[in-house]
C-alpha cells in the first residue's frame, strides 16, 4: 500500500471490525443455546474439600454412562455468595440446568419464583416417588404441598473423637464405645477428663471467622430444650430468654474454663483435632475426608443429648437438587435434568462415604449402608433433624445465621454475656422480621 | 510553541491577562476536542451518569431484585430506614475508622520508605521491588496470606510471639483488634503505590538545592525539613487525596478476611450495600443506601478541597 490511510478510511475498517466482532459474539452465543439442545447439562454446586472430590466422583460416574450428554459442573463459594450467583444467573435467564441447594434456602428461591416445580409424574417417570425418601425431609421440603426439590441427604451436626485419647481418658466402655456425654456434667466431665491426656483441651467448636459453626451447636441444644427463634414465617421472633440463657451459659463455661480453646477458627479446630491436641471436635459430618486422610484414629456419633431427655434434636440440612427456573420449556432438557439427579441418587452410596446421612430409601434401608462404619452411627439423626426457622433471611449461610452466630460467638469468646448475645440477636432478627419480604 | 500568537498568549498569561487573539481559532479546535472526548463522554454516559440516575429513582422505590419493575414507590421510606438503621451507621463508622487508621501510616511510611530508598546507594532496586511487589499482589491472594499469618493458635504471627512470651491477640477475632490487623495487611499491602509517587516526586528536586543547602552548613535533618518536605507538598496533596478515596472504598480485604464480622465489627459500608442489595434482593434500600454514601464521600471531597485550595494559595 503505497497511500497512507486517510482517518476516514480507517474509521471505516475499524467499524468493520467491530461489527465482525459483534457478529462474532452472537454466533457464539447461538452455538451455545442450539448445544443444549442436542444434550448438554450444567450443574452447579457449592462443595468443596471432601464432599467436591465426592461429588467429581459421582459426576464422573455419570459420565461414564452418559457419554452423549456433556456435563459441565461449576462450584462456587459456599452460602450467600452462592445463592446469590444462582439468582442473578437465573434472573438473567442463564441459569444451570440442574443446581444444589440447601432444604432450607430452598423455599426462598421458590418464593422468589427462580424454580422449577417437579410434577408427580415427571418424577414418577424417573422413579423418584416420595415413599422412596426419608419422609422428614421429603416433607419439610414441600411448598404448599408441592415439591421443587429431591433431597440426597441430611448432614446434621456431628460429634467426632479422638479413639486413642477417649481410651486413655478412659471415655470408652469395654466394647470400644464412647460411653454417653447425654447431660451438662457428664459432657463436661468428659471434656476435663480429655484435657488431661491432651494436656491442651478437650473440644474444639471454630468460632473465629466462622458464624455457622457456633450456631449449629447452639441450635441442636436450643432445640434439644424445645426452643424455637422464629414464628409465622419468619415475620415474629420468638427466642425463649431462659432456655437460650441456659444454652448459652453452658456454652460459655467451655471456652471460660479452658475446655475448649478460645479463640479458634474453622481450619484452627480441624488442625487441632487432627493434631491430637483436642480429643472432640463439633463439625459438620462432611469433616469425615479429612480425618480419614490424615489417617488418625477417630470415629463419629450422634451430637449429645444434653438437654433433651427423651426429645432429641440436632441441627441439620439437607443438600437438595434444584431445576433453576428456565427461559423456555423443553421436555428433553427436563428428561435430561431428572435422569442426572436420578443418577446422583443411585450413587448415594458414594456420598454416604463423605459423611452424609443418605435420604434415598433404596440405599438407606439396605444392609450396605447399615454395615459403613462410623457413617451409620448418626443415621437417627436424619429423623431428629432441626431445620432453621424459615423466613425470607434464613436458612443454611444465611444472614439469620450470621447474626446468630456473631451473637454466640461472642459469647463464647467472652466479649459478651449471654444477655447482651440473646439482646443483640433479638434486635438484629426484629429489624429483619419487620421489614416486609422482599421475595 | 513556534508561532508569534501561541508566544504572546503565554505571555499574556503569565501577565494574568485573558488571552483575546486565538478566539477566532478557537472554535474548530474545540469541535475537534469534542470528537476526540466524544468517546469518553458516550461512555461516561452510559456507564456512570445513567447508572447514577437510575440508582436515585432506585433508591425511592422498593425495587426487589426478584421481581419485575420497580415494585412501587417507596418516597423517603428508604432513607428514614436506613438513617434509623444502626447496621448503617455503624458500618458507615468501620469505613471511615478503616480510612483513619490507614490513611497516616500509608502517607508517612511511603514517605519515609522513598526517602530512605532515595538515599540508599547500592542495591536500589532491590528496595524499590520490595516495598512495590506486594501492590501487584491480587487481594485474594492478600488476604490468603495475612490470613494464614493471623490464624489463632498456629499462625505465623501466633507462634512468633509465643517464642518470645507473648499472648497474641485474637487478630480477626476480637472486634477491636480486627480493624487495625485489616487496616496492618492494608498497609502492607498498598504501600507500594505512594511510595513510587514519592519516590519519583524526590527525583524531581534539583541537586544543587541540597549542594547550596549542605554549603549553608545545613545537615541532613534540617534539608529534609526544609527544602524535601516543602517541595513534596504537591505530590503529599496527590497522594492524600488519592489514599483518602481509595480507603473509603475498601470491600475486598473485609469481603475476603472477616466477611465483615467479627460480630459485624468490620463490615464496611460498602458490603452494606451488597449485603442488602444482592443477598437480600433489596435493591431499593441498597441505592438509598449507596446515595447517603455518596453524600458522604461528597462531603469528604469538599472539605479536603477546600483545605487544600487554602494550602496551594499560602505557597
Amino acid at each position: 500500500m503505497t497511500k497512507n490511510l486517510s482517518r476516514r478510511q480507517l474509521l471505516a475498517v475499524a467499524g468493520l471490525g467491530a461489527t465482525a466482532a459483534l457478529t462474532g459474539c452472537s454466533s457464539v452465543a447461538a452455538g451455545l443455546s442450539t448445544s443444549r439442545e442436542t444434550g448438554t447439562l450444567d450443574f452447579w454446586n457449592l462443595f468443596g474439600g471432601g464432599d467436591g472430590v465426592r461429588m467429581q466422583q459421582m459426576l464422573d460416574g455419570y459420565r461414564a454412562e452418559h457419554a452423549d450428554v456433556e456435563l459441565a459442573a461449576v462450584t462456587l463459594a459456599w452460602g450467600n455468595p452462592y445463592y446469590t450467583k444462582l439468582s442473578l444467573a437465573t434472573l438473567g435467564d442463564r441459569p444451570p440446568e440442574v443446581a444444589i441447594s440447601h432444604l432450607t434456602r430452598m423455599k426462598n428461591l421458590v418464593r422468589a419464583d427462580l424454580l422449577e416445580e417437579l410434577r408427580p409424574d415427571d418424577l414418577a417417570r424417573h422413579g423418584m416417588t416420595p415413599d422412596k425418601f426419608n419422609q422428614r425431609a421429603w416433607e419439610a421440603a414441600l411448598v404448599d404441598g408441592k415439591a421443587y426439590c429431591i433431597p440426597i441427604d441430611t448432614h446434621p451436626f456431628v460429634m467426632f473423637y479422638n479413639t486413642d485419647i477417649c481410651q486413655q481418658a478412659g471415655l470408652l466402655d469395654s466394647a470400644g464405645k464412647l460411653t454417653p456425654l447425654d447431660s451438662e456434667a457428664a459432657f463436661t466431665d468428659a471434656m476435663k477428663k480429655a484435657k488431661a491426656v491432651t494436656g491442651e483441651f478437650g473440644g474444639a467448636l471454630a468460632f473465629v471467622s466462622e458464624t455457622s459453626t457456633p450456631w449449629r451447636m447452639f441450635q441442636s441444644f436450643y432445640s434439644q430444650l424445645g426452643g424455637q427463634m422464629l414464628a409465622d414465617d419468619g415475620t415474629k421472633v420468638v427466642i425463649d430468654e431462659a432456655k437460650a440463657t441456659q444454652v448459652l451459659t453452658f456454652m460459655r463455661s467451655l471456652t471460660r474454663d479452658g475446655l475448649f480453646p478460645n479463640p479458634i477458627d474453622y481450619q484452627g479446630s480441624i488442625a487441632m483435632f487432627a493434631n491430637g491436641q483436642t480429643a472432640f471436635l463439633f463439625q459438620g459430618e462432611w469433616e469425615i475426608t479429612t480425618f480419614q486422610t490424615a489417617k488418625m484414629p477417630f470415629s463419629m456419633t450422634l451430637f449429645p443429648n444434653v438437654f433433651g431427655g427423651s426429645n432429641y434434636a440436632v441441627q441439620a440440612d439437607s443438600h437438595t437438587f434444584v431445576l433453576p427456573r428456565q427461559p423456555s420449556h423443553d421436555a428433553a432438557r427436563l428428561d435430561r435434568s431428572l435422569t442426572f439427579v436420578r443418577s446422583m441418587l443411585d450413587q448415594s452410596k458414594t456420598w454416604t462415604e463423605g459423611g452424609h446421612v443418605p435420604l434415598w430409601l433404596p440405599f438407606a434401608e439396605g444392609a450396605e449402608y447399615a454395615q459403613m462404619s462410623p457413617q451409620s452411627n448418626y443415621a437417627s439423626a436424619a429423623d431428629a433433624a432441626a431445620y432453621d426457622a424459615e423466613g425470607w433471611y434464613s436458612g443454611s449461610g444465611s444472614n439469620f445465621e450470621i447474626i446468630t452466630g456473631s451473637a454466640i460467638g461472642d459469647v463464647l469468646s467472652g466479649a459478651a454475656s449471654p444477655q447482651q448475645a440473646i439482646a443483640q440477636m433479638r434486635g438484629s432478627l426484629e429489624q429483619l422480621a419487620g421489614t416486609p419480604s422482599p421475595l | 510553541m513556534s508561532t508569534q500568537t501561541s508566544d504572546q498568549t503565554d505571555t499574556d498569561a503569565r501577565r494574568g491577562i485573558a488571552p483575546t487573539a486565538p478566539r477566532r481559532r478557537a472554535a474548530p479546535q474545540g469541535r475537534a476536542a469534542s470528537a476526540f472526548l466524544a468517546p469518553f463522554a458516550v461512555l461516561y454516559l452510559l456507564f456512570i451518569i445513567g447508572p447514577a440516575l437510575y440508582g436515585l429513582v432506585l433508591s425511592f422505590t422498593d425495587a426487589s431484585l426478584v421481581k419485575p419493575g420497580l415494585n412501587g414507590a417507596a418516597g423517603l421510606r428508604n432513607y428514614a430506614e436506613a438513617l434509623s438503621s444502626s447496621d448503617f451507621w455503624s458500618s458507615l463508622w468501620h469505613t471511615l475508622w478503616f480510612t483513619i487508621l490507614t490513611t497516616p501510616p500509608l502517607v508517612i511510611l511511603g514517605f519515609v520508605l522513598a526517602l530512605l530508598a532515595n538515599r540508599v546507594a547500592r542495591g536500589r532496586w532491590f528496595f524499590r521491588l520490595a516495598f512495590f511487589a506486594p501492590y501487584i499482589l491480587p487481594s485474594a491472594v492478600v488476604a490468603l496470606i495475612w490470613m494464614w499469618l493471623y490464624t489463632p493458635a498456629l499462625g505465623l504471627l501466633d507462634t512468633a510471639l509465643a517464642k518470645v512470651g507473648m499472648t497474641a491477640p485474637s487478630w480477626l477475632g476480637d472486634a477491636a483488634w480486627a480493624m487495625p490487623s485489616l487496616a496492618i495487611t492494608t498497609v502492607w499491602w498498598t504501600l507500594g503505590f505512594n511510595f513510587i509517587l514519592y519516590l519519583a516526586g524526590l527525583q524531581e528536586i534539583p541537586r544543587d538545592l541540597y549542594e547550596a543547602a549542605a554549603m549553608d552548613g545545613a545537615g541532613p535533618w534540617q534539608q529534609v525539613r526544609r527544602i524535601t518536605i516543602p517541595m513534596l507538598g504537591r505530590t503529599t496533596t496527590l497522594v492524600a487525596v488519592l489514599q483518602v478515596i481509595a480507603s473509603l472504598k475498601v470491600f475486598d480485604q473485609m469481603y475476603l478476611m472477616t466477611s465483615g464480622g467479627p460480630n459485624f465489627a468490620t463490615r464496611s459500608i460498602l458490603q452494606l450495600v451488597y449485603d442488602e442489595g444482592f443477598t437480600n434482593y433489596r435493591v431499593g434500600y441498597a441505592a438509598a443506601v449507596s446515595m447517603l454514601f455518596f453524600l458522604v464521600v461528597l462531603a469528604v471531597s469538599a472539605v479536603w478541597f477546600t483545605l487544600v485550595r487554602r494550602q496551594e494559595k499560602v505557597v
